[in-house]
């Protein structure tokens, strides 16, 4: 690796990460002295950081070419950009749909912001990642936040206890993820994804192999794939809402990078073994995480199902183990996200001070309650089921064919037929809202002119990507080849 | 690349007034009902223009419209009608308006989001008939479910939700392999153009494959037996209006679906398994003709009706194989597929307007059932009139609609085997003695109870509407020839289609 002189120009496509590692200490700096009284303070300047960060990101961090910084630790291309812009964006929304709740549930303060700024580096860390090293610092980092998160509400049992076993899984992850760097290592002598890349290329080695098992154990443990997804439910169900919320936008990408950079890029000489596994990995998820969204009672613990089937989704596109399955795996991950941001956003809006609107008993008859939060939330899950003219049908559509472009006969009949079964809990959510009788004791929903302009911009876009669904498809296109 | 023109207008015009009605609100209910209206007379008088300048005399696409939408799959915005979807178009711009008018004051709740639904599900529907491109198809055939889900599930009766959730789901179901059969092809064509599809070369096994998947999609659709059992149930509970549109044109995209996809992509495969399409067929003709008999609910008995009607369809557009193989002529080939699209277009009125009709005496007593009714023809003579009149459509009376394509498929199986022929024919003995039976007990005898006594004929509006339909009827039944003449050229197309071979020669 020639050694390059770093200046200023050298480093713009680390804009991103730059500041936001300087605008973390300013809001910690910013909370301090705000002091009690103005506690919305952090709040307003977070979302300020977050747009500037959009803005800064967008006009200077641009690379056409990929490149890599800092001696190959870091790599900066196209796709990075798209996701680190796409990060601030999600975040900023996220924060913003959760403000008022957080200030209901005594959870307005400061470090709440710091740790979502500090989750939001890890998942530029992962976007960038082009070595082991920066793979596990980006995980660690947005990990260790993201436990922080979920403790955040320190009153609440059930949070403390689902903090508890994330961190506890957590570190078992990280673990297998380490253990299974070091044997790579151990065999290659290299930490470097680039070189990894061309190095393993046909390898047969059974310590590499032993050491790509628990590499893909510790992805699927961060995507959620089945089996190693029980920490998901448990999570999304016992964190506060806001805090679903940013686990199920933002850091899906990061961890779509994470096994785009390590396994798509770094592990692709050994493609065929670890497509297998994931092969397996997609069956059982979308068949569990469908099966069991089935039986579920409470909102976020379906939409934790949910969200574990379409991990199934993603991870068929990984399966392909082409550049336009791995993109096709990133288009439906941005739509995800898109489409969660707003599911999550509508719960939010839904709950009031000291009532969580999180069973699915809460929404019956929501319609007649608040017909616009009903429509959004009836939109988004028409969406995720993969009806057109939304948009999430044309990320199944896309899986679908790139499945169909490998061979993979079996397992479009089983994404077919999971789809059908995923339908039927998304339809139920919308009977629940549009047909049966408003619960008596549900107290109302909030009445913010703000955020639900801002879920009415969510909204829109998951219908305008489904009609013109091209853009975003040849952007991701475009950014994996 | 052709731009913008009519048929785009005719799907995003009703589109677009749903949207206004929607944002109009039931606040506005007397503006919006006329908005509603004007939509949909509007759209249709658009569709006229499509009649008066359609080339009879070619199977080629007419009124195209080319746009890009999706460069990067080769997918267009592609429209375009031929013979066999101008008629569907037509009948679906027309049958809105009566739906409209029909709800005009019977639907008390959200009105206006009930009015919304019908215009936007027309543009949707116009929007299926009218796709040349396979992607773009199926965005319209799926799309067009939410808002049938939504009507039955918020206007339907007492099982509304347990009727929606199986209608969905079950069409859900086979669209989605109808959806894996779609990318496969495009896999190997490498665009998404139906015409594409048809020319493209597959080999038997393939098209058996994708010709199962086409039948589940379609056989839901039409619904074929075995898997009918959410047309009652979806027919019953739906609103006056939601029963209208299923029945007159959501049926008919499954018999569409056959024509434009079953059998030109698939020829050898439809060859293979002609015998089963038949039998499934011939079933729905005799064995639910029989269940229809028996039903004591109106709806229920109009929807088994219609479900033994939709039977001829798909009798008439496989029976050709059998006729060829028979007679070795080409000739009358074309003739079970001419019954079956003027069937297709017959049922649509006589359907829909049997099922306003039911929806006229429900708004006055809130019964559907036929036990309830008696004597109807001594308080409201008018309706009965027209009720005695759709009725003998349904039965396939000469002179009217009904009967040209029941005549048409019968001629047809007849060519190909006594027979089937036979198997048939007994529609007539059954259709007439379910439909007759059904008249006897709700429009004639004495007043049956003070329910009955009470009733009060038709209104202006009603009278309207069912006048209009009765002229359809009678018009289409004495005089055919337009209809046929208007796809002559595309059906015969077809038929060498159909009956050619994408194999390569032994």
């Amino acid at each position: 690796m020639p050694e390059t002189p770093m200046t200023l120009a050298s480093v713009a496509p680390a804009i991103p990460e730059i500041y936001l590692t300087i605008m973390i200490c300013v809001v910690l700096m910013v909370d301090v002295f705000a002091g009690q009284k103005r506690r919305g303070l952090s709040a307003t300047f977070t979302l300020f950081t977050l747009a500037l960060g959009a803005a800064l990101t967008g006009m200077y961090a641009h690379v056409s070419e990929r490149t890599t910084l800092f001696d190959g630790l870091y790599v900066a291309d196209e796709l990075a950009w798209v996701l680190k812009l796409a990060g601030f964006l999600l975040v900023a929304f996220s924060l913003l749909y959760s403000r008022t709740y957080l200030d209901r549930h005594g959870l307005l303060k400061g470090e709440y912001y710091v740790l979502a700024l500090t989750a939001l580096l890890g998942v530029f860390v992962l976007a960038s990642a082009n070595n082991l090293l920066t793979v596990y610092i980006g995980v660690e980092l947005l990990a260790l936040s993201v436990y922080a998160m979920v403790a955040f509400d320190r009153e609440s049992g059930i949070a403390a206890e689902s903090a508890m076993k994330y961190f506890v899984l957590g570190a078992i992850a990280s673990g297998t993820l380490l253990y299974g760097m070091s044997m790579i290592y151990g065999m290659t002598g290299t930490l470097s994804l680039d070189e990894l890349s061309t190095r393993l290329q046909g390898s047969t080695d059974l310590g590499v192999i032993l050491g790509l098992v628990f590499l893909v154990a510790a992805v699927a443990f961060k995507l959620g794939a089945v089996p190693f997804h029980m920490w998901l439910p448990d999570v999304y169900h016992g964190a506060p809402t806001s805090v679903t919320l940013f686990i199920g936008t933002a850091p899906k990408l990061a961890y779509f990078a994470l096994a785009f950079r390590l396994l798509g890029h770094g592990m692709q000489g050994v493609q065929a073994d670890w497509s297998q596994m994931f092969g397996a990995l997609a069956v059982l998820t979308l068949i569990v995480g469908n099966l069991v969204a089935l039986a579920q009672t409470n909102l976020k613990r379906l939409l934790a199902y949910s969200t574990i089937a379409n991990v199934g989704f993603i991870v068929l596109g990984f399966v392909t183990g082409t550049a336009s399955g791995y993109s096709a795996a990133l288009y439906y991950t941005l739509v995800y996200a898109l489409t969660a941001l707003g599911s999550f956003g509508v719960i939010l809006l839904a709950s009031r001070k000291g009532f969580e609107a999180d069973e699915l008993e809460h929404y019956k008859g929501l319609y007649k309650r608040d017909p616009l939060l009903a429509f959004i939330m009836m939109m988004l899950m028409f969406s995720t089921a993969g009806v057109p003219p939304f948009v999430g049908f044309w990320a199944k559509l896309r899986i679908i064919q790139e499945l169909w472009a490998t061979g993979h006969t079996w397992l479009v009949i089983v994404a077919a037929a999971v789809s059908v079964v995923g339908a039927f809990y998304y339809l139920r959510i919308v009977k629940l809202m549009y047909f049966d009788a408003p619960a008596a004791d549900v107290p109302g929903t909030e009445r913010q002119t703000g955020v639900r302009l801002a879920l009415g911009l969510n909204a829109a876009a998951v219908l305008l990507l489904g009609v013109l669904p091209s853009p975003l498809l040849d952007l991701c296109a475009r950014l994996i080849r | 690349m052709q731009g913008l023109g009519l048929l785009s207008a005719l799907i995003w015009l009703p589109i677009a007034a749903g949207i206004v009605v929607l944002l109009m609100g039931d606040r506005r209910i007397g503006a919006v009902r006329w908005v509603a209206l004007a939509a949909s007379i509007a759209t249709f008088l658009l569709a006229l223009p499509l009649l008066l300048h359609f080339d009879n005399s070619t199977a080629a696409f007419q009124f195209v419209e080319k746009l890009p939408w999706i460069p990067s799959f080769q997918s267009y915005y592609h429209l375009g009608l031929d013979g066999i979807a101008l008629p569907l178009v037509l009948l679906t711009a027309f049958i809105t308006i009566p739906v409209i008018i029909a709800a005009w004051t019977v639907i008390e709740q959200r009105p206006a989001q009930y009015f919304a639904a019908f215009l936007i599900m027309e543009g949707l529907m116009i929007g299926v008939f009218s796709a040349l491109d396979a992607l773009l198809f199926y965005f319209f055939w799926e799309a067009m479910l939410i808002p049938m889900f939504l009507i039955i599930g918020i206007w339907g009766g007492p099982r509304r939700v347990y009727a929606t959730i199986k209608f969905f789901l079950y069409t859900f179901l086979g669209s989605v392999f109808m959806l894996v059969a779609l990318i496969y092809m495009y896999v190997k064509a490498g665009d998404y153009a139906i015409s594409a599809f048809q020319d493209l070369p597959l080999s038997l096994v393939e098209q058996r494959w994708i010709f199962i998947a086409f039948l589940l999609a379609f056989a839901v659709k039409v619904p074929m037996w075995p898997v009918h059992t959410w047309l009652p149930d979806a027919h019953v509970e739906a609103p006056t209006g939601g029963s209208v549109i299923l029945a007159a044109i959501m049926l008919k995209m499954g018999g569409y679906g056959f024509l434009r996809f079953s059998l030109p992509i698939a020829p050898d495969a439809s060859r293979d398994l002609d015998m089963l399409m038949i039998a499934l067929s011939l079933i729905a003709v005799v064995y639910i003709g029989f269940v229809a008999l028996v039903q004591t609910d109106m709806k229920k008995l109009i929807a088994y009706s219609s479900i033994a009607h939709m039977g001829f369809v798909t009798l008439g557009a496989f029976i050709m194989y059998d006729i060829v193989g028979n007679t070795g002529q080409l000739k009358g080939a074309g003739m079970g597929l001419d019954g079956a699209m003027v069937q297709m277009v017959s049922h649509g009125l006589v359907s829909g307007a049997l099922f306003l009709c039911v929806g006229v005496m429900y708004d006055r007593l809130h019964s559907r059932e036929i036990s309830s009714y008696g004597g109807v023809i001594n308080t409201m003579p008018k309706f009965a009139a027209f009720m005695v009149l759709f009725a003998l459509a349904n039965t396939g009376l000469p002179g009217t609609s009904g009967f040209v394509g029941e005549f048409l498929v019968i001629i047809a199986s007849f060519k190909a085997s006594f027979w089937y022929a036979l198997l048939a024919g007994t529609t007539l003995v059954l259709g007439a003695a379910y439909t007759l039976w059904l008249v006897k007990r709700v429009i004639f005898g004495p007043v049956a109870n003070a329910g009955v006594a009470s009733l009060k004929d038709l209104n202006g509006r009603e009278f309207v509407i069912l006048a209009v339909l009765a002229v359809a009827v009678l018009a289409l039944g004495i005089w055919p020839a337009p209809l046929l003449e208007m796809m002559q050229a595309s059906v015969q197309h077809l038929v060498s289609q159909a009956l050619g071979s994408k194999l390569p020669p032994l």
